[in-house]
């Protein structure tokens, strides 16, 4: 049984156009995920796509004013408001992208010993400090004085002490040299070895492809094609959705060749498969309904044509 | 432990038939008329109404006259209206002549070099330091009080502290990189503080308009009450609260309560139009 | 009309510097690629460059001539972060009238649709609000363009849109280009020259 199961998500915010009018927009919709203790899958997708809001409504942390529906599985349990908020930061751990997620006001050492009592607290924080290489002076410090690199260091000693077993990391490496990258990364894979799932959001398929065991490739709103690793290889012809193919060719690594047009927005998607006015293969059948999941070749795919 | 699982829906959605917006704008509708029913009945309600009616004198409150008449016979409802009408429209001339400093000595403070910003900092400081009734007296007297006195004295003690809100404002958004991308793209300070900053800034001027009337309003029936602002002629709300004080013992309860449950509504109302409009111009809730 | 770094150094007030004598010279229509790690010093040279910020010591020069304080800008530079960029209070048409009159054909290139105009910024992704900034940056009187880490937060296909698009305005206009980026391969494919930063800062070596 996965660890975590989303089924059929959908998150919808309410936008005020003129004067009184509102109209719905679709962030997310129809979306499935899955994921096992121990397992590290990465999520990628352009901006836009969804991924955040994913990592947030696991969380338990969207706006107010979100409409959501569907479901989330935690351990077998449904995962509630009132069961978020006693995981969250405990068991479920979060590493976002920026520093303003510590408490500005507060010395790190005691965000980082957080919730756990005792004099042992003291004694664990200190050597998780020294795992990951955090000197003594650092411990005193506050958030602002942090720079990058340390301060994400010490959002994952804070998964480390308190025990995580789902962690999501929301774009942990953008703009970062590759050694900083490396270091992150490798945290992660730790993770995972001693039992903890990680989700991994990013847009780096080259970051992802090197830590992850799974794929998942977000197109407006909704999972295309989930894929081991092992398939992003080559010209992309074992991927099994024209989008994750064309992602992968884009790449400058390969081609650097980009597909032509966007991706649609909330208030304007279209009736169909979403990435039909992108694709070549579109037949009428696609433009009719929005192609359900099926499984493919040990991984996930939602195309008609997909083989 | 499956077979246990509920797979229950989670929706929160109440049914409202009305979006946020539609609320806030039925809202300030119907306050505005109750508003505009004070002022066009202070104004229409004719002078004959307050004359002396000897004949009429200490009457309760009665279909004729709803909020009783006092012990010269004059029409309570008619001297209320017409009280709320002078103090909205001093009230009002008052809070945005402040809400016009704050906003002139706030982008300055901003912009204009540390000289600039130190010796407005410290203006502020020294006016909040004082209590505001205490200056307001000061500078009514000072002017010889009457509505001039009056009006002065509200708009030059209620800028402080929206002065420094958008001084504050417009110091984060001076290093916005929109900005500095304005500045390389050759625009002038001019043009960046009008159509950069201004917008900005904006909503909170408004706010702050609405939130700094009533107590403008409430400060001008304070000094009126004890007899240092309007002069007894004028047939101001605080003018009438302080004269039926003398009453109160006499069992007259009518003469005190209504005019000052009305002052309450009107107060109340400005401050229910500042809050909506707070939570609606607010970026943060614009989805709401 | 070549752009020149001459003896370029910073530091924040009495700190430590941050590079010294930093010499460049890029000539229109140059591709010069600049790696380096993170905190080594890129960005605040590109700000530099840009007349966003003053060197300690050293000059800039354009044209042999040192950069105007006031007026449009000859340099423009394009940020990371575009959300942060963009005014979320202007609606984008007027972002990019900001930057003068833009020709249709440049914004095509850049693949910005017509539709997008009459949006806000918070309706629109971050590889669409890029878009915008690049096109704001690509004004009539741009004559280099500095990309500072520009399509590090998008996905690749709207990455190697993007590229291709400027890749073209700015070899037909013969404009000069200097792109920062973490990623050498993505370097490596655009550029013509390619510069190590900390090669640049730690002796006097001149490129």
């Amino acid at each position: 049984m996965p660890l975590v199961e989303v089924d059929d998500l959908s998150v919808s915010f309410k936008q005020y156009t003129k004067g009184f009018k509102h109209k719905e927009v679709k962030v997310i919709h129809n979306l499935s995920f899955s994921i096992n203790a121990g397992e590290i899958v990465a999520v990628v997708g352009s901006s836009g796509s969804g991924k955040s809001l994913l990592a947030h409504a696991i969380l338990g942390i969207l706006p107010r004013n979100a409409n959501v529906s569907g479901t989330i599985h935690y351990d077998g349990k449904e995962l509630t408001p009132s069961l978020q908020e006693k995981l969250r930061g405990k068991e479920l751990a979060f590493v976002p992208q920026s520093v303003n997620f510590l408490n500005p006001l507060m010395e790190v050492e005691k965000q980082v010993r957080g919730a756990l009592k005792g004099k042992d607290s003291f004694k664990t924080q200190k050597e998780i400090f020294e795992k990951y290489n955090l000197s003594t002076d650092v411990e005193k410090l506050y958030p602002f004085q942090l720079s990058g690199g340390m301060a994400r260091r010490i959002l994952v000693s804070t998964a480390v002490i308190n025990k995580a077993k789902f962690i999501i990391a929301d774009e942990p490496t953008p703009g970062l040299d590759q050694t900083v990258v490396k270091e992150a990364l490798s945290s992660f894979k730790a993770f995972a070895d001693n039992g903890t799932a990680v989700m991994f959001i990013t847009h780096d398929i080259q970051s992802a492809l090197s830590v992850a065991d799974k794929i998942a490739v977000f197109y407006a709103g909704t999972t295309v094609e989930v894929a081991p690793v092992e398939d992003f290889t080559g010209s992309g012809e074992r991927l099994r959705h024209p989008y994750s193919k064309a992602l992968w060719r884009a790449l400058p690594q390969n081609e650097f060749r980009p597909i032509p047009g966007s991706q649609p927005k909330g208030d304007e998607l279209p009736r169909g498969c979403l990435f039909a006015p992108r694709c070549d293969m579109t037949t009428t059948e696609c433009l009719e309904h929005l192609p359900e999941k099926r499984v493919l070749r040990n991984g996930m795919v939602r195309c008609i044509h997909a083989t | 432990m499956s077979s246990m699982m509920k797979m229950v829906k989670f929706s929160i959605q109440p049914f409202i038939s009305l979006n946020g917006r539609q609320r806030s704008f039925m809202t300030l509708v119907i306050v505005s008329l109750l508003l505009l029913c004070v002022i066009l009945g202070g104004l229409v309600l004719s002078n004959e109404r307050i004359a002396t009616d000897l004949g009429n004198r200490n009457l309760g409150p009665s279909l004729a006259h709803p909020f009783g008449t006092d012990w010269l016979g004059r029409d309570m409802l008619t001297r209320t209206l017409k009280g709320l009408t002078l103090s909205i429209g001093v009230g009002l001339t008052a809070a945005a002549a402040s809400v016009t400093i704050a906003l002139i000595l706030g982008m300055l403070a901003a912009t204009m070099g540390k000289v600039v910003d130190s010796i407005i900092s410290w203006l502020v400081d020294l006016f909040l330091s004082v209590p505001h009734l205490v200056m307001l007296m000061l500078i009514s007297f000072a002017l010889g009080g009457g509505i001039k006195g009056v009006v002065i004295g509200l708009a030059l003690t209620h800028w402080p502290s929206l002065t420094r809100v958008i001084r504050a404002e417009v110091m984060q958004l001076r290093s916005a990189e929109y900005v500095e991308v304005s500045k390389r793209l050759g625009k002038s300070r001019w043009f960046i503080g009008r159509k950069h900053l201004f917008p900005h800034v904006a909503p909170q001027l408004m706010v702050g308009l609405f939130l700094l009337f009533p107590h403008a309003i409430l400060h001008e029936a304070a000094i009126t009450f004890i007899g240092m602002g309007l002069s007894p002629h004028q047939p101001a709300i605080g003018i009438i609260l302080s004269e039926s004080m003398r009453y109160l013992s006499t069992e007259m309860w009518w003469l005190a309560i209504f005019p000052g449950l009305s002052l309450l509504l009107v107060v109340r109302s400005f401050d229910i139009i500042g809050e909506h409009l707070r939570s609606r111009l607010d970026p943060h809730r614009a989805h709401d | 009309m070549q752009l020149e770094a001459r003896n370029v150094s910073f530091r924040y007030r009495r700190k430590k510097w941050l590079f010294r004598d930093i010499n460049l010279t890029v000539q229109p229509g140059e591709v010069v690629g600049l790696a380096g790690p993170s905190g080594c010093g890129k960005t605040t040279l590109a700000r530099i460059l840009a007349g966003y910020e003053k060197p300690s010591n050293g000059t800039v020069l354009f044209n042999d001539a040192p950069l105007p304080k006031t007026g449009y800008h000859p340099i423009q530079l394009v940020f990371q972060h575009p959300e942060k960029a963009i005014n979320p209070k202007w609606p984008m048409k007027a972002v990019l009238e900001e930057a003068g009159n833009l020709d249709v054909e440049l914004l095509e290139r850049l693949g910005i649709q017509e539709n997008w105009l009459q949006r806000w910024p918070n309706e629109l992704s971050g590889g669409e609000l890029q878009r915008f900034c690049i096109a704001r940056a690509l004004g009539p009187g741009t004559q280099f363009l500095i990309a500072d880490e520009m399509t590090t937060m998008l996905d690749t296909i709207t990455q190697a849109q993007i590229w291709h698009g400027v890749m073209d305005i700015v070899r037909n206009r013969n404009i000069g280009i200097i792109i920062i980026s973490h990623d050498t391969v993505l370097l490596k494919r655009l550029v013509s020259r390619y510069i190590d930063f900390p090669l640049l800062n730690k002796d006097k070596v001149s490129y």
